[in-house]
């Protein structure tokens, strides 16, 4: 399995900062955030930047996987 | 992102602010984080500024509204750990420069929508300071991570909620504990229900739309995104056709209600406002809505805004409206711009954000 990026517990907006840098060097990409907030901001840019995105939840963590085509 | 709400929360912002002015608050103070914040630390004894004192409910519905609805869609999780004491001091250092300037950004905007130019200044240096605070974040600041409380710990999530209670019954029961101003702004004030249905009103809209003066500008500054700013667009554009509809507008810079002509003070107090905010993660509103939602690194940096404002009154570092912001007060503005920013470049723990997937 992949590697994961693993989000959780940092302050707004870190999680959309480091997902857009890893995005910058990667094509796909699965991370995990535990607070809705970074989820929704995360699906918005990948949304914005037009990448395909797949979005699971267990308990307090949502797991985000992105594809850039 | 959803129409719908952009417009709602902008509507009950904007329109409510304004109404709550027309129903006794002081002039442009439907809403504010910082002073009404302060004038709750008045109310509890935290300052003795005689005139400052009464628990606005406004503040309490925030964070009652905001509770109800993060426990009904279960968004309600106690978490922290993610340096709280340094939350706490970034606490203080938003309430120095809000009370410098005399509001949070939120009351810059509403400022602004009643004609008053000093909120334009205030808001630049806002700006300013959220890029200065991202200059920080993409150097790698960070606060450490927080975690998931369990077991008898998750309590603590519950604190915010419990306090915006007690003050609730305190303050309309006229307890005893509490200090109400007998003149000045601290008297002024809309009826209690009044204050408090258009504060859980507002509370629950700014928890849906995740409501943030910094994460606006910050997020169109980062990925050039624009939710946040239409719900600012809309609040300003609803409050300002209400301010004119009432007769509240007035343009120009002096002689506003509870503000100060001294622009070097607005755009710095403000300046160290968004650099602060952009550190914690959230303007004073959303610091309320957070704490409000279990997060008690949020709720740290709640406590701190209250500190500061026993430190700003106490030590005479508070704007004063009319008048300016005295020599104490530019001495601390100066002193907050240099710790956050000291803040800002110490606290750059490593995280190791790579995990292999199951």
């Amino acid at each position: 399995m992949d590697e994961i990026l693993d989000l959780r517990g940092l302050s707004c907006p870190i999680p959309l900062i480091k997902t857009r840098d890893a995005l910058g060097k990667v094509d796909n990409l699965t991370l995990v955030v535990d607070e809705p907030t970074a989820r929704e901001n995360i699906l918005k840019f990948a949304k914005s930047q037009k990448y395909r995105t797949e979005c699971t939840s267990t308990g307090c963590d949502y797991q985000i996987s992105i594809f850039k085509k | 992102m959803n129409l719908g709400l952009i417009i709602l929360t902008g509507v009950v912002f904007g329109l409510g602010a304004v109404l709550l002015v027309k129903f006794g608050n002081p002039g442009n103070y439907g809403f504010c984080a910082a002073c009404q914040l302060r004038d709750i630390a008045g109310a509890l004894g935290i300052h003795q500024i005689a005139t400052l004192q009464y628990a606005r409910p406004e503040i309490l519905g925030w964070v009652l509204g905001a509770f109800g609805i993060a426990r009904f869609k279960g968004e309600f999780v106690t978490r922290g750990g993610s340096n709280p004491l340094v939350r706490f001091v970034l606490g203080i250092m938003m309430m120095l420069g809000a009370l410098a300037f005399l509001g949070c950004p939120l009351r810059a905007i509403l400022r602004l929508s009643a004609g008053d130019l000093n909120g334009l200044t205030a808001l630049a240096g806002f700006a300013s300071g959220i890029g200065v605070g991202i200059y920080f974040l993409k150097n790698g600041y960070n606060l450490g991570r927080a975690k998931a409380y369990q077991g008898a710990s998750t309590g603590l999530g519950y604190l915010a909620v419990i306090a915006a209670l007690i003050l609730l019954v305190a303050v309309s029961v006229n307890a005893a504990f509490l200090n109400f101003s007998a003149k000045g702004p601290g008297s002024m004030h809309a009826p209690i229900i009044i204050s408090l249905i258009l504060g859980l009103a507002s509370g629950i809209l700014a928890q849906r739309a995740r409501m943030c003066l910094s994460g606006g500008v910050r997020d169109f500054m980062l990925v050039r995104d624009t939710y946040l700013l239409k719900i600012y667009g809309v609040m300003f554009l609803v409050a300002l056709v209400s301010n004119l509809y009432f007769g509240f507008f007035k343009l120009g810079f002096a002689d506003q209600p509870l503000a100060h002509t001294m622009h070097i003070w607005n755009f710095l107090g403000l300046f160290l406002v968004g650099i602060a905010a952009t550190l914690a993660g959230g303007c004073p509103l959303r610091q309320l809505i957070m704490a409000s939602e279990g997060n008690t690194d949020a709720l740290a940096c709640v406590i701190g805004m209250l500190v500061g404002a026993g430190i700003a009154h106490g030590m005479n570092a508070a704007g004063a409206g009319g008048v300016g912001l005295a020599v104490n007060g530019q001495i601390a503005v100066g002193i907050g711009i240099v710790m956050t920013c000291g803040i800002g470049l110490i606290f750059r723990e490593k995280i190791i954000t790579v995990s292999k997937g199951a």
